[in-house]
């Protein structure tokens, strides 16, 4: 039996229970920070500091009945939570989350499946998740829905611009995009991730916060909710889910979050690599935990930046993208093409 | 051109200052009380629902079922009946109820009250899926409380 | 054009907000005629927390009638309280004794101050955040831990009397006031870094939902409503009452018209009502808190009395008459939000549903006051 397929098999488990995970414990850590920032406990009855709340709120949504709401289009309506989900699963096949970097099998690469095109196959199903969106605010037979997915709609058309634009910058100065090569290109030291302009980003640390912004959109995380805005819409898109429907989209957003922080830690952080040199021994090799502490850090952000700002109108967020994002995107585009050629011309 | 920039820059900054605060925030003791697990001790001024005055005295209540109580209440939520009882000078109060679903804990029974035999009680933790429980019979309550 | 000929058009549709909505905060309900995200009319259906009040009033003595005044509005209800107490006093030439006035302008502007700071984290949720309303509550709490414990009620106050109060203030009130002006005076930079600056929060606000003075005036609209349009006036200044014309405020006007200044207002009356608590403070004299005769039964002479007070939302006015009974004949309650919220029909036409509900957020609203 081909070797290949039992390590994918295994690989494709193990990603779906990170994913799972993940999404459940990013609830807790989203519920206990924003208690935390607001000065309360948070979940603290079920086991230590609540630490069994995500599995009683996973029973508890499993074992609540599914409701379908009269005039809806059944199969779209039951359709869409999947589509929130499976793409974000299919997604997380493709991210390598780098060499284990200790022990016995400190070489091993943690990947389910990379490909020579990972980035553009990120692209491509991250924007199936819209479609999961329109498909549940349309079908739902619900104004608000409605409302709801086409501001989703015009919202992450608006933000996969700018991001691809920036995407193709690290793909021009890399020469690649395979994952794997755009992060072992940025080894080195901190100095040398894609963030700072060494590597032929001319605006290294704009583009970073803008492709953070957008994958912040992208998810529909606050203070770009506009999707599920609860003081406007109810619940937007998912308003008439319930039980396990509501769960998916539930676990599709934070796994989508996952997603965003795992490719903006490869595409800028310098992915599984240590911010310093490789030749300081032990601190300096690369491993997985790297990119889990790079990741984690950045899911906090989302986690702080969701319990800190009000939310945006839908005009001020297209014209942050259409006037200063894609502007900036655009010209670091062409900067960072002539300084491609430029700076073998300098010999550096 | 240098506003665009610059109203970029305000705004940025402004952001950051958000995230200082809560960031900050987050790194503080929490305020809530814990309910179940921890009990607030209500001010001596609390009001509760009323109650009738132990006299330490006498060992129970001043009440001289004058009614002036009932008659004030703006929403009728108490009863009084006295008795004419032999040897004993004035009424003798038989029954005290009060209705605590429609009570508006105003005061004005305890402020009609010439001889000080109610007072408001430091009671708060009351629920009940029957408003049967919510209709006191007060002097049972005191002898209760003996 | 009415809704009914609006909704046959296929361009428009009828959404209904609310009676339950989050951001209606009570049980409001907004018909709403939408060109996709626009807002092309909005009717506030009213009455669905109605429960007569202006007709108890007209069943119940004067004294019994106290209890309604915590009800009205439930965020300010001391203003509510002192508005009727001193129409009483008004009608029967009761002198109230200075300590007592003193008190009762003291906890009236610590209650103003509680209303705006839960205005302020409620506000600030219907746009989005969520954080602002749990701070703002921490500091409310301590407003109504103070009240709670002179008035011994944390919502609905019944604390004046005719001619008077329900009880005194100890020293530890008035330190508890003092420290709790020195903690608020001290929160008071984190608000304005947090919130005020925030550069979403001004572009939700700023040139969003504009009212002219021209028609704050036509609707009857006041408080901090009527001040963000530019005109100056409260009755605490304009009509003083109480001993508010021997204390040292301003009244805070802002020209902008726009949900922003009406944010403003709010958040410089704190200031203001501060600098009243310190002066009251500071001023307390000793003596009586009841008048020494108050008669037992309120039988006010046949005639028609007024008496308005500025709440934290805007004037409230009482017009009653009295037919020389102990009930009154007619007992008319003007409640600032009212007036407040009928504007919202006219000014939210063309916005965004986002905007309007921005907008809706800023005009304050307090629905069993609208509905009494």
């Amino acid at each position: 039996m081909d070797i290949n397929l039992v390590y994918m098999v295994l690989f494709l488990a193990g990603i779906i229970g990170f994913a799972a995970l993940n999404a459940a414990y990013l609830v807790w850590v989203e519920r206990k920070g924003a208690a935390r920032i607001q000065r309360r406990t948070g979940p603290s009855e079920v086991g230590f500091a609540g630490l069994l709340q995500p599995l009683a709120d996973g029973a508890k949504l499993m074992s609540k009945q599914i409701l379908f709401p009269d005039g809806i289009d059944k199969p779209l309506f039951m359709l869409a939570p999947m589509f929130a989900m499976i793409p974000a699963v299919m997604i997380l096949v493709t991210i390598p989350f780098g060499p284990v970097g200790f022990g016995p099998f400190a070489d091993f690469m943690l990947v389910a499946r990379e490909m020579n095109i990972g980035l553009l196959m990120i692209f491509a199903f991250a924007s199936v998740n819209v479609m999961a969106l329109l498909l549940g605010g349309w079908s739902s037979k619900n104004k608000y829905a409605v409302i709801s997915a086409a501001r989703a709609v015009s919202q992450d058309i608006a933000y996969e611009i700018p991001m691809i634009l920036i995407a193709i910058t690290i793909v021009m100065t890399t020469g690649s995009m395979h994952l794997s090569t755009i992060v072992e290109s940025q080894a080195g030291g901190f100095w040398n991730w894609n963030w700072l302009p060494l590597q032929g980003n001319l605006f290294g640390p704009v583009t970073f916060i803008i492709f953070f912004i957008c994958s912040l959109a992208e998810t529909n995380r606050a203070p770009f909710d506009l999707g599920e805005a609860e003081s406007e819409l109810i619940a937007g898109f998912h308003t008439e889910y319930s039980s396990m429907g509501f769960g998916l989209f539930f676990m599709g957003e934070y796994a989508n979050i996952v997603i965003g922080a795992a490719l903006t830690t490869i595409l800028f952080l310098g992915g599984w690599l240590s911010p310093l040199p490789a030749s300081i021994p032990f601190i300096g090799a690369p491993s997985v935990v790297w990119f889990l502490l790079k990741m984690y850090l950045l899911i906090w952000t989302v986690v702080l930046i969701r319990w800190t700002y009000p939310r945006v109108t839908l005009w001020s967020l297209l014209n942050l993208a259409w006037k200063i994002m894609i502007p900036f995107a655009l010209v670091n585009l062409l900067g960072s093409a002539a300084l491609i050629k430029i700076l073998p011309m300098l010999g550096l | 051109m240098a506003g665009y920039f610059k109203s970029i820059l305000t705004g940025t900054k402004s952001l950051v200052t958000g995230l200082k605060i809560t960031q900050a925030e987050f790194f503080r003791k929490p305020i809530t009380l814990q309910y179940p697990h921890e009990v607030l001790v209500m001010t001596p001024r609390y009001r509760g629902h009323i109650q009738l005055v132990k006299n330490p005295e006498t060992g129970t209540h001043q009440c001289i079922s004058c009614g002036l109580c009932q008659k004030g209440c703006p929403s009728g939520c108490i009863t009084v009946r006295g008795e004419k009882r032999e040897g004993v000078k004035g009424k003798v109060l038989v029954q005290y109820d009060l209705d605590f679903t429609t009570c508006s804990l105003c005061g004005q029974c305890i402020e009609n009250c010439k001889p000080g035999a109610i007072e408001f009680s430091l009671e708060y933790n009351l629920a009940s899926t029957r408003k049967e429980d919510f209709h006191y019979d007060l002097l049972a309550r005191l002898e209760e409380q003996k | 054009m009415s809704s009914q000929a609006l909704s046959q058009n296929q361009e428009v549709f009828e959404l209904n907000l609310g009676p339950q909505h989050p951001a209606t905060h009570g049980v409001l309900r907004v018909k709403l005629v939408m060109d996709g995200e626009y807002v092309v009319d909005a009717e506030p259906v009213l009455g669905y927390i109605h429960r007569m009040h202006e007709l108890m009033g007209e069943n119940r003595t004067w004294a019994q009638y106290l209890p309604n005044m915590g009800r009205l509005d439930y965020l300010s209800a001391l203003s509510y309280n002192l508005g009727y107490v001193e129409l009483v006093e008004k009608m029967m030439g009761i002198e109230v004794p200075e300590r007592a006035e003193y008190i009762r302008v003291l906890t009236t502007e610590l209650n103003r101050i509680s209303s705006h700071l839960l205005w302020f984290g409620a506000f600030v949720l219907d746009l989005g955040g969520f954080t602002p309303l749990l701070y703002a509550f921490d500091d409310r709490e301590q407003i109504l831990d103070l009240l709670e414990s002179v008035t011994g009620s944390r919502l609905t106050y019944c604390y004046y009397r005719f001619g008077g109060l329900y009880n005194d203030v100890d020293d530890d009130f008035l330190t508890g006031c003092t420290q709790f002006l020195k903690r608020l005076r001290s929160r008071m930079p984190m608000y304005h870094d947090l919130v005020t600056g925030n550069v979403i929060l001004r572009q939700r606000l700023v040139d969003v939902g504009p009212i002219s003075a021209e028609m704050c005036r036509r609707y009857g609209a006041t408080g901090p409503v009527l001040r963000g349009s530019g005109v100056n006036y409260d009755v605490r200044k304009n009509e003083p009452y109480s001993i508010y014309p021997e204390l040292d405020f301003d009244v805070p006007v802002y020209n902008e018209c726009d949900s922003m200044a009406r944010y403003m207002v709010r958040m410089d009356e704190i200031e203001q009502s501060m600098r009243i608590i310190e002066q009251c403070i500071a001023q307390m004299p000793q003596g009586d808190i009841m008048a020494p005769k108050v008669p037992k039964m309120i039988k006010p002479e046949v005639g028609d009395y007024y008496h308005a007070v500025e709440a934290a939302r805007g004037t409230f006015g009482i017009r009653t008459v009295s037919d020389g009974k102990n009930q009154a004949y007619r007992m008319k309650l003007r409640a600032p939000t009212f007036c407040n919220l009928s504007l919202f029909q006219e000014a939210s036409k063309g916005m965004l549903l986002a905007d309007a509900l921005a907008f809706m957020g800023s005009l304050d609203l307090v629905i069993p006051e609208i509905d009494r």
